[in-house]
């Protein structure tokens, strides 16, 4: 027997028109919310009594909503993503909250994400920094090798897969005090930089994606550790210092 | 890539705070080490002051050596405060950074200016009357004459007072620094939890340490 209930919620969301309009909290009152919902489904049944009340529904990004896709994006009562740790947004649900909570949402905060319409923001200055550099250049000419034919020490091995579980979500930015999107760089520049395939263009690869993610106008990194904490994939810190060593040994080349 | 724009990178400009403040570090235990033993010796203390007061290479070489990384830290501190402000131009209506991370680390620039504040009377106190001893009056060398000076310093209750409060916040500001310090030059592998604690010890020690000292003046009058 399920032991789902409904409870009444108060909402603070951050409401927005455009790019260019000045945005501002706004309230709403939301009853009979299914505490078996997923927290997206609660705002879908709130864009349906606004939508039914001739109001404009609240924009929100969503996508897969079973965690992989790194799309939702939202800055719930203080934390990015939401009171659960190593958790997406579409993957917290509203038996967390209580009857009469105040629940504020807000947009992923950051100069370089810049919010398009309500909770949705621009976060395609990560496409950016990974286009200058977050690949490997293959030869397709189909003459590649198989990527098994190389062998690589199982600890290296596990080091680059954790790294590539990250989803670029953005929750590391919007959590950090500075706007620093290091732990998100870090992951792309080690997730190649632990692999023999990666190593070939290591130097340019670092190099470019800390000028990209620069100038995109992220903030600077004052190792808090609030990312790690806050990423749903559970990246670690060790990826920025790893970027950081790699930086430097290739600064000196 | 050009090497200014590598120098006047995100990642550089962490390096450089991290080296300056891992070099104020170990001029911190130094001079910790020098303090604690006006606990102990008066000879002690006056001898160890005296060599560093007259030491040629000391007075004309790691003194501007130290002024420089004091003012590096703190101008880069600001640039980098400023910096990240701009990279978030709305703030969060609700915003809990204690679920994911420790005062200390949030509050850097407050500690920096609660300790940048302290080193204004610290001058106040000690370097100026030195400098003006030696360079002003220009007064014969006297190696007697520190521990004295020390002791005279902490009779007042306020002075002492400030002092402590001072040094708790330079605890807040060396619990999150020395470990950020080691992160920032890319120091992360097994070692790291040994290395953790060791900051965290050396963030205890010594600022307590210092409210030891300043107390013991205090009451020992």
């Amino acid at each position: 027997m399920s032991s789902a209930k409904n409870i009444n919620i108060n909402l603070k969301i951050w409401r927005q028109k455009n790019a260019q309009a000045k945005g501002s909290m706004e309230t709403y009152k939301l009853d009979n919310v299914s505490t078996a919902s997923s927290f997206l489904e609660m705002l879908d049944q709130l864009n349906e009594q606004l939508i039914n009340d001739k109001k404009s529904p609240v924009a929100f990004d969503h996508d897969c909503r079973e965690g992989i896709c790194g799309m939702c994006s939202l800055y719930i009562n203080g934390r990015a993503h939401g009171p659960e740790t190593g958790t997406t947004t579409c993957q917290l649900h509203m038996r967390k909250f209580k009857d009469g909570d105040t629940i504020y949402i807000e947009p992923f905060r950051s100069k370089a994400f810049p919010v398009v319409k309500d909770l949705v923001v621009d976060r395609s200055s990560f496409d950016r920094i990974q286009q200058a550099g977050g690949f490997v250049s293959v030869n397709t000419s189909g003459r590649t090798i198989d990527a098994n034919a190389t062998p690589i020490p199982k600890h290296d091995a596990d080091r680059a897969f954790e790294a590539a579980a990250c989803i670029g979500c953005g929750a590391c930015v919007a959590t950090c005090k500075n706007g620093s999107a290091m732990l998100f760089v870090g992951a792309k520049v080690s997730q190649y930089a632990l692999l023999p395939q990666g190593k070939v263009e290591a130097t340019q690869r670092v190099l470019n994606m800390v000028r990209q993610m620069d100038e995109e106008g992220f903030g600077n990194c004052t190792n808090t550790g609030a990312c790690e904490v806050e990423c749903p994939k559970g990246i670690s810190l060790e990826n920025i210092a790893r970027m950081n060593r790699e930086y430097l040994a290739a600064s000196l080349k | 890539m050009a090497k200014s724009s590598v120098l006047s990178s995100s990642i550089a400009k962490k390096v450089a705070m991290a080296l300056s403040g891992l070099f104020l570090i170990s001029f911190l235990a130094l001079h910790f080490s020098i303090n604690l033993t006006s606990v102990f010796s008066e000879e002690v203390f006056n001898s160890c002051s005296d060599f560093m007061g007259y030491n040629p290479l000391i007075q004309y070489v790691m003194q501007p050596v130290l002024a420089f990384g004091v003012v590096f830290h703190f101008v880069m501190g600001f640039v980098l405060e400023l910096q990240n402000r701009a990279a978030r131009p709305i703030a969060y209506a609700k915003n809990n950074g204690s679920a994911n991370s420790s005062w200390a680390s949030r509050n850097m620039i407050i500690s920096g200016l609660v300790v940048l504040a302290f080193l204004g009377l610290h001058f106040y106190d000690f370097w100026f009357p030195e400098m003006n001893y030696k360079y002003v009056e220009a007064l014969p060398q006297d190696p007697t004459r520190y521990y004295g000076e020390l002791v005279h310093k902490f009779e007042s209750p306020v002075r002492t007072g400030l002092y402590c409060l001072a040094f708790v916040l330079l605890f807040l500001h060396l619990w999150h620094g020395f470990n950020s310090s080691m992160q920032s030059v890319g120091f992360n592998n097994k070692f790291s939890r040994a290395l953790h604690k060791l900051g965290y010890a050396y963030a205890v020690i010594v600022p307590f340490g210092f409210i030891f000292i300043a107390l013991f003046h205090h009451f020992n009058q």
